[in-house]
């Protein structure tokens, strides 16, 4: 008996979770992304087809993919960062300063040192917000300009050369494991571990609890401040990551690495259906916005269309996702009330 | 129901004033920037060598001049709880349609209206996708922030258009006769007249303040809510075409990069000069200071040898510390207030 009734059940939850897939606002994005890459590939094959093509729909958003991740985390509570591209401009000279500076250390250690110095910024900026309960687009925007302004203070006219770099750390950028570059390996992982955490973690709940409404967060008990911080110190940590990985993968730094990110980056994450006003969203939407993003800017120009219009089509395409989420959230409004109604 | 929601101090207007008339308009965010800006002057002009002279106060005018009044606008939609972050781009967009304009044999006014209506439709985008759409200000112009400045170089490609008629990028280079006050201030006095009037002594103006105070009592007490903010948007989008071709003359280059970056600047100086980002607050006279303090700070430092990236560290930490202290000084307000209400409650209950 039981079993005959668990059956179906199960099957139903194996049916619920198909549809819940293909409902999903991140399946809406992967179709596109495909979409692209099918167009781009019909046009011209080497777009797919080609190891350097291939290697290069892996590799170019990697970097950005990172970002994103920790842009939507912060998204997520309702605040946004600003200043990760000059968090990423900071720490991809300081990765070039050590190798200089200190040889023959060991690159783990500037990664450490990266990371670092990315939580410490994304410290301050999460500190500023959640203490003087300033809204995070002031602060940000504050700490866009210091961040920025002490990276060009302190990298002046110089700039890393890939022959500053020892090899085994460039060996990073470019390496690849059965094929897939090691960059691309670990964006996913930093991806899988991001969207594990939130799903799963008492912690990583919070966070969404807070970004749908922090008062009332707040009044239910939950650690507001603590979290806000802490969604920012991964945002700046992970934007140190991809300064670490963007001195490994490009070997050029200068000081204007990471200029406007913070846009692309707010952008990958709205594409990916993070609600700028907070509470919704997934990191593996940001990240796949982030993949669309760069793979359109590298698809435009094999359609036959100039690059230069890759910007307008980006606004478009933000715009038609903030379009969309606000179409998905208006129906479903209406089908809870009809629901409510049904049921007295 | 006026006077409670024109000034900062709207709430009070029904009490007693705790402190006399000097003492509030002293202790404003506002009176502290004027303040330190005329610190900053004299600092500067005592301090730094060739800062008094009339030059320094023609090309800084010249420079900030498109950042005064793209402020105007952003100030109201700032003050309505929103914000416009694609007003650079749009500064862009305008630059090109002027430069092609020029380059298809068109007259430069008619080159420049055109650009302007651009500039006003592309407000009006904004404002209808925020206003009868109904989405979030941010998320909408950020991404016209891209669709827009997009557009403006797919126009033009990375190619530049600067051959302009000489008699009009000299006008906008031109002084007032007799004084080293440019040109450009006196359009944006006018502009800078109207707005202040519209937000200051209209009932539109008042609503502004309504709406970003609290949009449901706003919208019960008769204010419609959407068509305001669609109408500061268009604004918006009409001015910063204006301040489009005014760049474009002023540096005799059509781009569709013009201007990048300074939508952060505008906003920047807005919230410097006192309004509030959670919106209600602020008044223009503030923001106006704040371009300036900015402005003849950066010139100052610039003069005095400070290389430009030092001043950006300079212009975020004033930002910061401006809201910061703020914050600050209204939770010192908060526990002050409290100390004296159980000093009060203690001597209640000695008396009883």
């Amino acid at each position: 008996m039981t079993a005959v009734d668990t059956k179906p059940s199960a099957g139903n939850a194996f049916a619920r979770s198909i549809g819940h897939v293909l409902k999903a606002r991140e399946t809406g994005i992967a179709i596109a992304l495909i979409a692209v890459i099918v167009v781009a590939t019909v046009s011209n094959p080497n777009f797919l087809f080609s190891s350097d093509g291939f290697r290069d729909l892996l590799l170019t958003p990697s970097l950005l993919m990172v970002v994103a991740v920790g842009q939507a985390i912060v998204i997520i509570t309702r605040n946004v960062d600003l200043s990760v591209g000059s968090v990423l401009g900071l720490t991809a000279y300081l990765t070039g300063r050590l190798f200089i500076d200190i040889p023959g250390i060991p690159p783990i250690l500037v990664f450490v040192a990266g990371v670092g110095l990315g939580a410490l910024l994304g410290l301050i900026n999460g500190a500023l917000v959640a203490f003087a309960k300033v809204p995070a687009l002031v602060i940000t925007l504050g700490t866009l300009y210091i961040y920025r302004g002490i990276n060009v203070a302190w990298t002046g006219s110089d700039r890393i050369n890939a022959s500053d770099l020892p090899a085994s750390f460039r060996d990073l950028g470019t390496g690849e494991l059965l094929g897939i570059p090691l960059l691309t390996i670990f964006a996913v992982i930093v991806l899988v571990v991001a969207a594990w955490y939130l799903r799963n973690l008492r912690s990583g709940r919070e966070l969404y609890a807070i970004g749908s409404d922090p008062a009332a967060a707040h009044l239910y008990g939950l650690r507001v401040t603590r979290r806000v911080i802490a969604a920012f110190v991964v945002s700046g940590a992970l934007a140190g990551v991809a300064g670490v990985l963007y001195a490994a993968r490009y070997g050029t730094v200068s000081s204007s690495a990471g200029l406007g990110l913070e846009l692309q980056a707010i952008g990958a994450a709205v594409i990916g259906g993070v609600a700028i006003s907070g509470g919704v969203g997934t990191v593996w939407g940001a990240a796949i916005g982030a993949y669309l993003l760069l793979t359109i800017n590298r698809a435009l120009p094999i359609v036959g269309i100039q690059d230069f219009w890759q910007r307008a089509v980006v606004g478009v395409l933000i715009i038609g996702a903030i379009v969309l989420d606000r179409v998905l959230a208006v129906r479903q409004h209406r089908r809870l009330i009809e629901q409510r109604e049904e049921k007295p | 129901m006026t006077s409670a929601i024109d000034t900062e101090h709207g709430r009070r207007t029904y009490s007693a004033h705790a402190h006399p008339l000097w003492r509030r308009l002293l202790v404003t965010r506002e009176s502290a920037i004027i303040g330190l800006l005329f610190l900053v002057v004299l600092v500067a002009t005592i301090a730094v060598p060739n800062f008094d002279s009339p030059l320094t106060l023609t090309f800084l005018i010249r420079e900030i001049a498109p950042i005064l009044l793209i402020a105007l606008p952003m100030t109201l939609i700032i003050i309505t709880e929103e914000i416009d972050l694609s007003v650079a781009s749009i500064v862009g967009l305008s630059s090109v349609i002027t430069g092609l304009g020029v380059q298809a044999g068109w007259p430069l006014p008619f080159a420049a209206v055109v650009a302007i209506l651009v500039g006003t439709v592309a407000g009006a985008i904004n404002g209808a996708l925020v206003t009868f759409v109904g989405l979030p200000s941010l998320a909408v112009t950020i991404g016209t922030l891209a669709l827009f400045r997009g557009i403006a170089v797919g126009l033009l490609g990375t190619t530049a258009i600067s051959d302009f008629p000489e008699f009009w990028t000299d006008l906008t280079r031109m002084n007032i006769p007799g004084t080293p006050m440019p040109l450009i201030i006196v359009p944006f006095l006018v502009l800078a007249i109207i707005f202040g009037v519209l937000l200051h002594f209209t009932p539109f103006g008042r609503s502004l303040y309504a709406i970003g105070l609290n949009k449901e009592a706003a919208a019960f007490s008769g204010i419609n809510v959407g068509l305001t903010k669609f109408w500061l948007f268009v604004m918006s989008g009409a001015v910063s075409g204006y301040a489009g071709v005014y760049f474009t003359l002023l540096y005799n280059n059509a781009r569709g990069d013009n201007a990048t970056g300074l939508e952060l600047q505008i906003i920047a100086a807005v919230l410097l000069g006192g309004v509030s980002i959670f919106g209600g607050r602020g008044a223009l006279p503030g923001v106006i200071a704040g371009v300036l303090l900015i402005g003849t700070l950066s010139s100052a430092l610039r003069l005095a040898g400070v290389t430009s990236d030092i001043i950006n560290v300079i212009t975020g930490v004033l930002l910061v510390a401006s809201v910061v202290s703020a914050s600050f000084l209204a939770w010192l307000r908060t526990k002050r207030v409290s100390a004296i209400g159980r000093k009060k409650g203690r001597a209640e209950a000695s008396d009883g």
